[in-house]
């Protein structure tokens, strides 16, 4: 019995070049972080005031920032993928070994969708909700920062995956029988799926957060009608978490046992069932890219409308549309396997299926142009992405109704134009909705605002660079060019190829304009400064201070409207009132900070490296960590600390020439 | 015309959804609500697996010649049972007798372990005689969503030892009231879940 497990040296690639030195940067710039937050004595302020917070607008940024850095990396693997490919024709074999590549694309899609794009939305709705909402809170606050946490640590798993042991080579998707022990003995699929649960549960503890919060706590007077359709999408977002991530911890689950325990779900032999895998994977995974998808449309709805200086249009139709794609969003799964073999009844309803969830998507779009209509637009940097959106979205979402087709998907499936087809919506949706939302919420967040040139050059290095990469992958989808291919023999696809390569660099240069500006305008923050409402905006979330205390609202603000927040504005300026009379300041209950969201994701980080490794001594001591802290928890007799009236009232007196209302 | 004009007039009363915040214990329950929800539905995704590998046995038994049916009556009978002392259990609680929680309590709790051995004994049973998870795709489901559900009753096995430690050490403070409150919804959930697993498993088995 090894004590180890399967873990010995030789799990760390030492003869891989690119592998050590990819390991070797990562490793420098953490101790490097490390090292200079010790030095610097911020070690204490961070875990007060941070790593322990349960307040939303902290964790929130934080969720950002992990997607932030994660992006690095995903975007690392997809700079890979195109150079190989662009140099990986005929006799030429190009710098990456077929078992590299295929833990390059795995790793893409991995990071891509669980720990770029997922975090990015949850980091935008945890900072979002309970200020447009109008209370101090989320429902749960240490659950939140334990979501949190939980996804940090599927993030170190998948970072340590890197080094010590393999990625799976599956796709992202890691459909079996290919993933089964049989065909991956390795421990990458391992790493997958032990990252993968790990975070889901934090994810599944954030989307019942975030129902709980929107449907049971929002400011008096704020009916269903009167929220901003940013909480309507997120509302929608979070009952399709709660929804359809249960359904990929049990189809992982079944994986699980299939490798661990010898199972048969989807083995080849005794009688398991590998496409009873791809149907489940699915069914989470279509309602996944709505979860994606909807927050992002949230945003927009949220900048069109401040930045025309109008009502959204058809506020009605918006929450209709959302709902509806909420529930259809989960009877069009099988159009990502048509050729399954199902009949071709099945695939009839699924195509006509997905071509009616177009329809609701296509309202949105008409509303948002309908609201600029007649607006006195203001051409901000969220604007831009705004607008880039609808033009790159409503492409990406035309070629998925032609996918939706099962004849042509019959020659679509798994080409480059199903690749182009999920990074128009992915990157055109989700990613440009994610950086408008940046844009727009960041001064509230920091109190300045992000620098508008690096923004602006930011925002075309993105646009322009998506059309260049990702066009040319149509084209040779068209030409029959399948996805995920290390080495290819058709000279035709180089030049294009080639295209797809240089527009992945502009990309890059969209990146490092972000990074440019972030840290230009923490520079010039003190030129950047603003007010609590930079933009004239219309909801709750720009009347309180910029960045607002930790209580949020120092009275709960009363809602008489949709749009309150603009409403007041107008009233005021007709009635030429005097800034509100003073107001009766009481004691506000605010939750403790909690150290069991990060204790609890280390003991978990300890549990899942075990559970890869297979050292099960140490998976018992890293589940036996978990419950003690969750017990630890239960126990405590305090959660709350007082702030007291005198506290709220001075804070307010400080910051009362910001906030107009 | 003249309906509107009514409407109008009259003042409305504010509906429930412009309330403002509800309280704590309304807002904890509620979630919890939503949690049993999304178990359900990881449920649902293992009785789906089920029903689809129901007769894919390899060629090794199937479902008809595993099934005691008089095991599982015994079984299903504690469960049921033991949700109904927890419902005396709820009805000491809110009498504030701690005699009754405890008593209750402990019958919920032998109930619930008498349930957990008898499957665990099920589960031996079958694999002493070479029926395993893994000699066949319907074994593994049938493994697995039962064993869900048990691991479920374990769970909560553990949850009521704390939750009446916390009744011990703390009294009827609102946090573990409210604990208790939770508690008991997941109890019957459990009760729920059985009865589609004895639908569906061993009456629907038997009869294929």
């Amino acid at each position: 019995m090894n004590l180890l497990g399967k873990l010995s040296w030789s799990a760390i690639p030492f003869d891989q070049p690119i592998i050590m030195g990819a390991g070797a940067f990562m490793v420098l710039i953490i101790v490097a972080i490390l090292s200079w937050v010790t030095l610097k004595g911020y070690l204490p302020y961070l875990w007060r005031e941070w790593i322990t917070s349960v307040d939303h607008k902290r964790v929130g940024v934080m969720y950002f920032l992990l997607a932030l850095v994660m992006l690095l990396r995903g975007f690392a693997d997809a700079i890979m993928m195109r150079a190989q490919q662009a140099v990986a024709a005929g006799s030429a074999e190009g710098y990456l070994p077929p078992e590299h590549f295929d833990q390059v694309f795995s790793a893409h899609g991995t990071i891509m969708i669980f720990f770029v794009a997922m975090p990015f939305v949850i980091g935008l709705m945890n900072f979002v909700l309970p200020l447009q909402l109008g209370v101090r809170d989320v429902a749960f606050p240490t659950l939140n920062s334990v979501s949190f946490w939980l996804t940090a640590s599927g993030v170190l798993l998948i970072n340590v995956s890197l080094v010590v042991g393999e990625f799976a080579k599956t796709g992202w998707i890691a459909y079996p029988p290919l993933s089964e022990l049989q065909f991956s003995p390795g421990v990458g699929v391992d790493y997958y799926l032990w990252s993968l649960q790990i975070s889901g549960v934090g994810t599944l503890l954030t989307g019942i957060n975030f129902v709980t919060t929107i449907l049971k706590l929002r400011a008096p007077g704020m009916g269903y009608m009167r929220m901003p359709v940013f909480c309507w999408t997120a509302l929608a977002a979070n009952l399709l978490i709660v929804a359809a991530f249960p359904v990929l911890t049990a189809t992982f689950a079944m994986l699980l046992l299939d490798r661990y325990l010898d199972f048969h779900f989807f083995t080849v032999d005794g009688q398991g069932n590998a496409m009873m895998y791809v149907n489940l994977f699915w069914v989470w995974g279509h309602p996944e890219v709505y979860i994606l998808i909807l927050p992002a449309f949230g945003v927009f709805s949220e900048v069109v409308a401040t930045f025309s200086g109008k009502p959204l249009f058809g506020y009605r139709s918006m929450v209709t549309a959302t709902m509806a794609i909420c529930v259809l969003s989960f009877l069009v799964w099988l159009h990502h396997f048509f050729t399954m073999g199902a009949s071709a009844d099945v695939n009839g309803f699924f195509g006509v299926m997905t071509m009616i969830i177009a329809v609701p998507t296509g309202v949105k779009i008409f509303n948002w142009l309908f609201t600029m209509y007649g607006g006195r637009v203001r051409f901000t940097v969220p604007v831009l992405w705004s607008l880039g959106f609808m033009v790159t979205f409503v492409i990406g979402g035309m070629t998925g109704v032609l996918m939706a087709v099962p004849p042509a998907d019959f020659q679509l499936h798994n080409s480059l134009f199903l690749v182009a087809h999920f990074h128009n919506v992915i990157i055109g949706g989700v990613v440009f909705g994610v950086m408008a939302g940046y844009n727009y919420w960041f001064p509230k967040a920091f109190g300045f605002k992000l620098d508008e040139r690096w923004g602006r050059a930011s925002f075309w290095c993105w646009l322009v660079g998506f059309y260049v990469a990702f066009m040319p992958l149509y084209v040779l989808g068209l030409m029959g060019m399948t996805r995920r291919m290390q080495h290819y023999d058709n000279p035709a696809w180089q030049p294009w190829l080639v295209v797809a390569a240089i527009g992945a660099l502009i990309i890059l240069a969209g990146i490092v304009c972000q990074i440019v500006q972030l840290v230009v305008s923490i520079r010039d923050r003190e030129l950047l400064r603003v007010s609590g409402d930079p933009w004239n905006g219309r909801t709750l979330e720009w009347s309180t201070a910029s960045p607002p205390p930790a209580w949020n609202f120092a009275v709960l603000p009363d809602v008489a409207e949709r749009d309150t927040y603009w409403f007041l504005k107008q009233r005021a300026s007709a009635e030429q009132a005097q800034p509100v009379t003073q107001h009766q300041y009481e004691p506000i209950e605010m939750p403790k900070n909690s150290a069991v969201g990060v204790v609890n994701a280390f003991f978990a980080v300890v549990a899942g490296f075990a559970l890869i490794w297979h050292i099960w001594w140490m998976a018992g001591l890293g589940l036996l960590g978990t419950f003690l802290t969750i017990l630890v928890f239960a126990f405590r007799d305090e959660d709350e600390i007082q702030v007291s009236a005198a506290q709220v009232a001075q804070f307010d007196r400080i910051h009362e020439p910001e906030v107009a209302i | 015309m003249n309906v509107t004009v009514a409407l109008d007039a009259g003042e409305a009363p504010p509906s429930a959804s412009e309330a403002g915040p509800a309280p704590k214990r309304t807002v904890i329950v509620y979630g919890f609500w939503i949690f049993l929800l999304s178990d359900i539905v990881m449920f649902s995704a293992l009785f789906a697996a089920y029903a689809v590998l129901r007769h894919a046995t390899a060629g090794g038994p199937t479902g008809a010649e595993l099934i005691n049916q008089g095991r599982v009556a015994i079984e299903t009978a504690c469960l049921l049972a033991s949700s109904y002392t927890c419902g005396l259990m709820t009805l000491a609680v809110n009498s504030r007798s701690r005699l009754g929680t405890y008593i209750g309590a402990l019958l919920t709790f032998a109930l619930g372990a008498a349930f957990l051995a008898l499957e665990i004994r099920e589960f031996a049973d079958m694999i002493a005689h070479g029926v395993s998870p893994q000699r066949s795709a319907f074994l593994s489901a049938f493994f697995t969503l039962v064993g869900c559900h048990g691991m479920h009753v374990a769970a909560g096995l553990i949850w009521l030892a704390v939750v009446m430690a916390q009744v011990a050490r703390k009294g009827f403070r609102a946090p573990v009231l409210r604990r208790l409150q939770c508690f008991s919804l997941f109890w019957h959930a459990l009760d729920i879940i059985w009865v589609g697993l004895l639908t569906v498993v061993y009456l629907m088995g038997v009869a294929s």
